[in-house]
């Protein structure tokens, strides 16, 4: 495994877009007119690194080809690039964890990323000159002009994909923590692109601390892990052939089962004995020992008494047998440490509710719609939210039941409240923003409820539609230059490719296939997430509505999307102006939406090659961390969870619960389809009616079920008139203590100038006068007159010897 | 006792060193030509001389102290201290004369009177 390019490939792959924001920082303003080579340098180097990417898929499916049924676990490739400090056994390092849903990211994450590059050169062209902004006003009233921005949006696109790109190949925790902060602070400078408009300042302000609250939880959860583990590391470590394992094989150690399987009745010779590895799940030492110090300090202090005491390696062997082994079983068995495990997940998930928008921290996402559409469709889709998904998935095999349990309700009530958030809202980006909002809940969902594989294919099927939907918008608000839907309509003829492609993403989101055969890639991917649900349902009866929520959010995202475009391009055109300002985009807008309509369309379904599948399902399948295959129980009380395997699509056997799940899923969205056509696109029922009908619904749901005023209420404002009180107390309290002790200095300051003044100064001065005036009176003695000298000479001479004469005593 | 009845002794040279002397600086102090004022130093320079040159000779007999018995000595003080005065006169008066010179390029004069600039 050591020779494998896959690491160096990687690694090039997730530099290029670093080695390209570094040079735009630096040179990226004198790149041709208006910055122009600032983006030719990051689309080449983002398609440089989509290239690298491919051929490491490529690679890799070299050494682990894709297999039809599950396989046995594949180990991933990990090691260390660069050690950054170590103490002790207490490893950082830069490093690297690739395995089948690594490379997967990696393509999907440049793919999407490189469409979103060339769109953005048709999108952002404004920016290549001198830029008039009606939506920021000076204090005057008039448009804010300023410089075109071109490069500097190329630049924070390239160290956005970097960041992301580096959180996906990263081997520890310390990189996934570092590189996640890197794309919330570029998600920040992205949403803020139009810094001049108060809404985008803001809006980039919530993302950025909304997300510190996830965050925060983060920390907790790796503190847990350090001090549990004391590994950050996702892989095994070998040092001078001693082994350090990684989080993933502490949490989840291989063990060597033997299976007998029984012969003839009776006849034993017949029995085979085979052996197979089996990763169940155990709390790591560390945290037993961590959650049982005081016994061990007991143990140990007893153990020092008696060596004390004259008994010989007594420690040592108290630490060995007692500690070490049996006492560490028994605890384990008791349950220590296992809270110190969950805290661990709960935490990480914590992080993961802020960056993918979950349900108590969703606020920011539809507020992010304030940068420029290309950077919406690249948070949405490839980067920032999936960060969030990706690592639930990543971290998979550390979350204990009880946790996934959260995690299903957290999504859960995430999908249904954003879905029906998206019905009312009538602002296009808006709409797309709560539906991935949406989506991502169903992803939580699914991995909550054990579905791993679900999970992880509905991110990437999903990257792939939303990115196309975004894009689309992008195109249609570039045409019309409004983001309101009911200012749209009837835009079809005028731009049929967009009116296309967002079409095929509407249907790939709603899950539209033929039933059972072929579908586009959301089919599969929903179809997925339903059947875990309903396999979960099955299992634990209490908690069914879990499946119902999915259900009727999938008829919910159907009937959202369908309102999207049929309010856009069908029906009469209801602005005029808008309508007839309305183009079709560029070639450079319009080929990526090709591209990316074509990635939706297929990327759920398996290529057969000579009996072997392939496609992204089985790819991602060879990732499923060791372990989790045959799901898992945990109870509490009299409460019992019990998470079901996962069930393959393609799997005979499974048809009792995909056959109905995939009925489910195509009905609900069927009926959202035909509620949607019947309102808004045969218009044979009135939206207005129904709004009538129920206008206290409405109005809730306009309002966004009141979350920025609950979160105003108890948070905001709260916060503001604490900070308002702090400042008061600031001015009043300890500034009034500086200030009087400044007071007190300068009375004191005062007394002393005066008494410096009047005493040391005027003694001083007097003299000074004094030794002046003598001076003015002696220079007239200084004639300059040298005969007047000579004779004062002879004169003083001669008077000197005369009184000389007189005194002098001659007798001596 | 009167001087011009005695044999020619140190007082008489002591006289006319004194007259020399004392013409000297009249001459320094009312001529107002700075030659002129050179030369009463050089008549002062030379009265010293003439008591040094006095004091010196064995032959005059002056009273006081005789450094000839010193070891060490040649008994030619006051005639190498004489020499001594000349040679520094004789650089006085380059110097001198090189300060007139400066003097009248300055002033077009040689007038000491005029050079009363730094008066206080």
């Amino acid at each position: 495994m050591d020779i494998s390019p896959l690491p160096t490939l990687l690694a090039l792959a997730w530099l290029l877009p670093l080695a390209s924001f570094g040079l735009i920082v630096f040179v990226g303003p004198k790149m041709g007119r208006g910055g122009r080579g600032a983006g030719f340098l990051a689309t080449g180097a983002i398609l440089g690194s989509l290239a690298l990417s491919l051929s490491a898929l490529i690679c890799w499916l070299v050494d682990h080809p894709l297999a039809a049924s599950p396989g046995k676990h594949v180990e991933a490739v990990c090691g260390d690039w660069y050690t950054l400090a170590e103490f002790g056994w207490l490893r950082l390092t830069i490093g690297y964890y690739i395995d089948g849903l690594t490379v997967a990211m990696f393509c999907m994450v440049t793919l999407v990323a490189s469409c979103i590059h060339v769109f953005s050169f048709g999108y952002m062209h404004e920016e290549l000159h001198e830029v008039t902004d009606p939506l920021s006003r000076l204090a005057n009233g008039e448009p804010l002009r300023r410089r075109g921005r071109f490069h500097r949006f190329y630049q924070y696109l390239s160290l956005f994909c970097f960041s992301m790109l580096g959180l996906v190949i990263a081997g520890n925790l310390l990189m996934v923590f570092v590189f996640w902060e890197l794309v919330g602070i570029c998600s920040y400078l992205l949403i803020g692109f139009y810094i001049e408009r108060k809404s985008a300042s803001n809006a980039a302000n919530k993302a950025f601390i909304v997300n510190r609250v996830g965050d925060f939880g983060m920390i907790v959860g790796l503190m847990a892990i350090w001090a549990g583990m004391g590994t950050f590391s996702f892989g095994d470590y070998k040092d001078d052939g001693q082994l350090h394992p990684g989080i993933f094989n502490q949490v989840r150690p291989a063990e060597e089962v033997i299976e007998l399987t029984a012969g003839r009745l009776g006849d034993r010779s017949g029995a085979e004995q085979a052996t197979h590895v089996e990763h169940p799940p155990r709390v790591p030492d560390g945290m037993v020992l961590l959650a049982a110090r005081d016994q061990v300090t007991e143990i140990m202090v007893a153990a020092e008494e008696r060596e004390r005491h004259g008994e010989r390696y007594a420690v040592c062997w108290a630490w060995n047998w007692t500690v070490g082994c049996e006492k560490l079983e028994r605890w384990r068995a008791e349950g220590y440490g296992y809270w110190l495990l969950m805290v661990a997940g709960l935490g990480i998930f914590c992080g993961c509710v802020g960056k993918s928008a979950q349900f108590p921290l969703h606020v920011w996402l539809p507020d992010a719609m304030e940068g420029p559409t290309p950077v919406s469709a690249l948070i949405h889709a490839a980067t920032m939210v999936a960060a969030g998904v990706y690592l639930v998935g990543r971290f998979y095999p550390v979350f204990t039941p009880e946790v996934l349990l959260v995690i299903a309700y957290v999504g859960c009530a995430t999908l249904f409240i954003a879905a029906t958030i998206a019905v009312t809202a009538t602002d296009v980006k808006r709409v797309l923003a709560y539906s991935t909002v949406s989506q991502l809940g169903y992803m939580m969902l699914a991995l909550g409820l054990g579905g791993w594989l679900a999970g992880m294919f509905h991110l990437f099927t999903h990257a792939f539609f939303k990115s196309l939907l975004f894009l689309c918008s992008g195109s249609v608000i570039h045409a019309c230059g409004t983001n309101e839907m009911p200012l749209m309509g009837g835009l079809r003829k005028k731009m049929p490719w967009t009116a296309a492609t967002m079409l095929i993403g509407c249907l790939a989101i709603s899950g539209a296939g033929v039933p059972l055969l072929v579908g586009l890639s959301g089919y599969y991917s929903k179809d997925y997430i339903i059947a875990q649900a309903l396999s979960f349902k099955l299992l634990n009866a209490p908690h069914a509505w879990l499946f119902w929520a999915a259900v009727f959010g999938a008829g919910l995202t159907a009937f959202y999307m369908f309102r999207l475009w049929y309010l856009t391009f069908a029906g009469p055109p209801r602005d005029h102006h808008v309508h007839q300002h309305a183009h079709e985009s560029p070639w450079s807008m319009v080929v990526p939406l090709v591209i990316l309509a074509v990635f939706s369309a297929v990327a759920g379904g398996n290529l057969w090659l000579g009996g072997r599948p392939f496609g992204l399902e089985p790819l991602l399948e060879q990732a499923r961390p060791a372990g989790i295959e045959d799901g898992a129980s945990a109870g509490w009380g009299s409460t019992v969870v019990t998470h079901p395997p996962e069930h393959r699509f393609f799997e005979e056997a499974d048809e009792a619960i995909h056959v109905p799940a995939t009925f489910w899923a195509f009905g609900a969205a069927l009926g959202g389809f035909l509620l949607a056509t019947a309102f808004y696109g045969l218009r044979a029922l009135d939206p207005e009616d129904a709004r009538r009908q129920f206008p206290a619904i409405h109005r809730f749901l306009v309002r966004k079920w009141y979350f920025d005023e609950l979160y105003a209420a108890v948070w905001v404002r709260p916060t503001l008139r604490l900070a308002g009180w702090v400042a008061w107390l600031d001015r009043r309290g300890i500034d009034g203590v500086v200030d009087g002790a400044a007071r007190t200095a300068a009375a004191v300051a005062r007394l002393d100038d005066w008494i410096d003044r009047l005493l040391v100064d005027g003694l001083i001065e007097r003299v000074s006068r004094w030794i002046h005036a003598l001076g003015l009176r002696l220079r007239t003695v200084e004639t300059g007159n040298l005969r007047q000298y000579v004779m004062l000479i002879a004169v003083g001479t001669v008077a000197m010897f005369l009184v000389a004469s007189l005194y002098w005593n001659w007798t001596g | 006792m009167n001087l011009l009845t005695q044999p020619v002794g140190p007082a008489h040279y002591l006289v006319v060193g004194a007259i020399l002397f004392v013409c000297g600086v009249v001459a320094m102090t009312i001529k107002r030509n700075a030659i002129g004022v050179l030369m009463g130093i050089e008549l002062v320079l030379n009265g010293a001389n003439l008591n040094f040159v006095a004091f010196g000779s064995p032959t005059l007999g002056a009273g006081g102290p005789s450094f000839a018995g010193c070891p060490g000595s040649l008994g030619l003080d006051g005639q190498w201290i004489a020499i001594f005065v000349i040679v520094l006169a004789a650089a006085e008066a380059a110097v001198a004369l090189a300060i007139a010179l400066c003097f009248f390029r300055n002033y077009s004069t040689v007038d000491v009177d005029r050079g009363d600039q730094l008066h206080g």
